[in-house]
């Protein structure tokens, strides 16, 4: 059984300017152990995505429907109290700025601690060297002084790794980590993939990594999602997706991305700029920015179905199969479709 | 030479550290950018790469002379520019433009569209108001606006848009030199190929020549023809693109290369990544000897530690500031850190290779 299974999930904000439909019908599914990568462009969903699940969005103003199985167990209908019981426990997260998500006023140690004891009844002496233990895990050097510090006098990349400790210190089974390399430098961010792999080896946990960045993905996921315009426009194994990507917008993604390992004269754009959520355009969400845009794309939406043939990869494009495999020969002889 | 706009010798900025509420002492100095020198030729393109913090925007900046150097020459096409006042100043910043990198931070909010654009030409006399009207509606469909946006705000257009304000405004006096501080680390990917292809674009058109500060290694290979990689201050290799991605000289860069995240599964999973330990030292306090030696996988005590490394020839063009530079690429940590094995034993051997 899958860890987790999300299914045809909905999430709509009530903002001033009307309903903003900012997850519309997404569905993908997490296996024990394994880690699926969520891509897409600012504003695709994806982080929106991840707070429905974990139950963090705004009660007021965001609308959601579908279900979100944890372990067959819905997490979108659970009452607060068994969920909170799940938070920080199995399911844990880790979000993209570690400037601002750890408590400034509190010693770092106060707050590992404090995960610990909501969650496990165990004395304090006890949960400082849980805590320890974890903090010497993720690599801070010096653990034992550094836990008595405040957040200010850690460096970015060791404030990041304070919070993948204070996500581990449970064991989750799950852990949805919010671009958590983005803000860091690439030696940094090479450092901490390298740390989140090594645990999830260790401790077993699947790990759900949201990010904009390809090669991030490309490093470590399993499976990939492609989101674009609040959907899942492209879904597959990380082999097949950047082997055999299936759609205009992953073409499009994969091309305007300057490589270190080839050279193009100009990187292949897409035109244009994401949709809008609030009111997105009818048919394929796609159409507006694809060159292959034919006159179904403006009216139809095209299902999410299997591409290739293959059960696990499935996009959502009107495009023949014909077309699509004489593009992915293109991309794998290096020349990107070029926008004219 | 002639074909060179820009020669940077010995560029320093030291930031005062300071004590006391009227009389301030200065207690120490955050050493932002210590003695960088390199020159830009004439059309080309230098990318300047390095972590967060080790003082590529500083040093963009003391080239504007938005900051005034510590110490140091800079000489824009042919005058040195360092010691001249604001009035003397004035005809060369006609010359050189910058771009930033905060694309909602950059614009004024309160000004319209035209007016952001117009500035410069105003600021600097030129033409008449329908004059400046026509250039700036004619800049604003070179970056790939719509000429009718004259009239709007900034808080209008989405970040790639505004990114495209920011061109258009750095190009209305026609520079010779634009500095671009992380044009794009802002943008998401598709839109950051816009505007990579549109600089590429312009720089045909009217013949620039570009600065481009960034910390994305792939993006910098895209666009330079020459890279600069800084560290803690300072210029540790540079070189032509094609060497510097091929052959990097510097453990330093190595590093950076192989942390580099590659879109392909079976690359990114088959090579072996060179990871550093730790994190770049403060500028206030910098280690002794090589400044990158605390965390470079060849450190080598007794050398690396004592003697601050020059920046020397390795190759033709090629300069590099280490004392065992890489003898081939890819390397992997091991052979990286094969040189520091041996030294123990061949000291006086090592100390005499560079």
């Amino acid at each position: 059984m899958a860890l987790l299974d999300v299914r045809d999930l909905h999430t709509t904000f009530r903002t001033d300017d009307g309903l903003v439909k900012a997850v519309d019908g997404v569905s993908f599914t997490v296996e024990p152990g394994q880690t699926l990568g969520i891509v897409g462009e600012s504003g695709s969903g994806k982080s929106v995505t991840c707070l429905t699940i974990m139950g963090l969005n705004d009660r007021r103003s965001a609308i959601t429907s579908g279900q979100a199985l944890f372990k067959g167990a819905d997490l979108l209908a659970m009452p607060k109290n068994q969920l909170r019981a799940l938070r920080g426990n199995e399911i844990s997260m880790i979000f993209q700025d570690p400037m601002t998500s750890l408590n400034p006023v509190h010693t770092i140690g106060r707050q590992l601690v404090e995960a610990v004891h909501l969650h496990q009844d165990v004395s304090r002496s006890s949960a400082r060297s849980q805590s320890l233990d974890v903090l010497k895990a993720v690599g801070i050097p010096n653990a034992e002084r550094r836990i008595d510090d405040y957040p200010h006098q850690f460096s970015g990349g060791m404030r990041q790794r304070v919070m993948i400790a204070m996500a581990l210190i449970n064991h989750p089974d799950l852990l949805i980590a919010d671009e958590p390399t983005t803000a860091l430098d690439v030696t940094t961010q090479a450092q901490i993939l390298k740390l989140m792999d090594t645990l999830q080896k260790e401790y077993g946990s699947a790990i759900v990594m949201i990010t904009h960045d390809l090669g991030v993905v490309a490093e470590i996921a399993d499976d990939v999602v492609v989101m674009y315009g609040a959907q899942v426009v492209e879904r597959a194994t990380a082999e097949e997706l950047f082997a055999r990507p299936s759609m205009p917008y992953t073409w499009g993604l994969l091309g305007s991305l300057p490589r270190i390992d080839h050279d193009v004269e100009r990187l292949a754009q897409i035109p244009g700029t994401p949709p809008s959520l609030l009111n997105p355009p009818p048919g394929c969400r796609f159409h507006p920015r694809c060159t292959y845009a034919m006159s179904i794309c403006q009216s139809e939406q095209p299902p999410l179905a299997s591409a290739t043939g293959s059960e696990t990869h499935l996009s959502r494009c009107h495009l023949d199969p014909a077309t699509r495999l004489t593009e992915i020969k293109k991309l794998e002889s290096g020349h990107f479709a070029e926008v004219t | 030479m002639a074909d060179d706009l820009l020669v940077v010798e010995g560029l320093k900025k030291h930031f005062p550290v300071t004590r006391g509420i009227i009389f301030q002492r200065q207690v120490a100095a955050v050493k932002a950018v210590d003695g960088v020198s390199f020159t830009v030729k004439r059309g080309e393109t230098l990318g300047v790469v390095g972590e967060s913090g080790c003082g590529k925007s500083t040093m963009a900046r003391c080239i504007m002379r938005l900051i005034e150097p510590t110490a140091g020459s800079v000489v824009f096409d042919g005058r040195e520019i360092t010691g001249l006042s604001r009035h003397e100043l004035r005809p060369i910043r006609r010359e050189m433009m910058m771009v930033f990198q905060d694309p909602y931070a950059s614009l004024n909010p309160r000004k319209r569209v035209g007016a952001i654009v117009g500035e410069a030409l105003e600021v600097h006399k030129i033409g008449t108001a329908t004059e400046t009207k026509r250039r700036v509606q004619e800049l604003l469909e070179i970056v790939g606006l719509n000429p009718e946006h004259y009239n709007r705000f900034p808080h209008e257009f989405s970040g790639g848009q505004r990114q495209r304000i920011g061109v258009a405004r750095a190009l209305a006096i026609n520079p010779k030199l634009i500095v671009c501080d992380e044009p794009v680390s802002a943008l998401d990917v598709s839109v950051q190929a816009q505007i990579l292809n549109l600089l590429k674009d312009l720089q045909k058109e009217f013949g620039l020549t570009y600065v481009f500060i960034a910390h994305d290694l792939n993006v910098v290979r895209h666009i330079s023809d020459r890279v600069l990689v800084m560290y803690l201050g300072h210029a540790v290799e540079v070189a032509t693109r094609d060497a510097l991605y091929h052959h990097p000289r510097h453990p330093y860069t190595g590093a950076l290369l192989s942390a580099v995240p590659v879109p392909n599964p079976e690359l990114a999973r088959a090579r072996q990544q060179i990871l550093l330990e730790g994190d770049v030292p403060s500028p206030l306090n910098p280690p002794s000897g090589c400044w990158f030696h605390p965390r470079c996988p060849r450190h080598h005590p007794g050398v690396c530690d004592v003697r601050e490394p020059q920046l020397v020839a390795a190759a033709g063009d090629h300069r590099v500031a280490c004392h065992f530079p890489l003898e081939r690429w890819p390397m992997n940590a091991a052979e990286m850190a094969a040189p520091a094995a041996s030294a123990s034993t061949g000291a006086g051997t090592a100390t005499g290779a560079p």
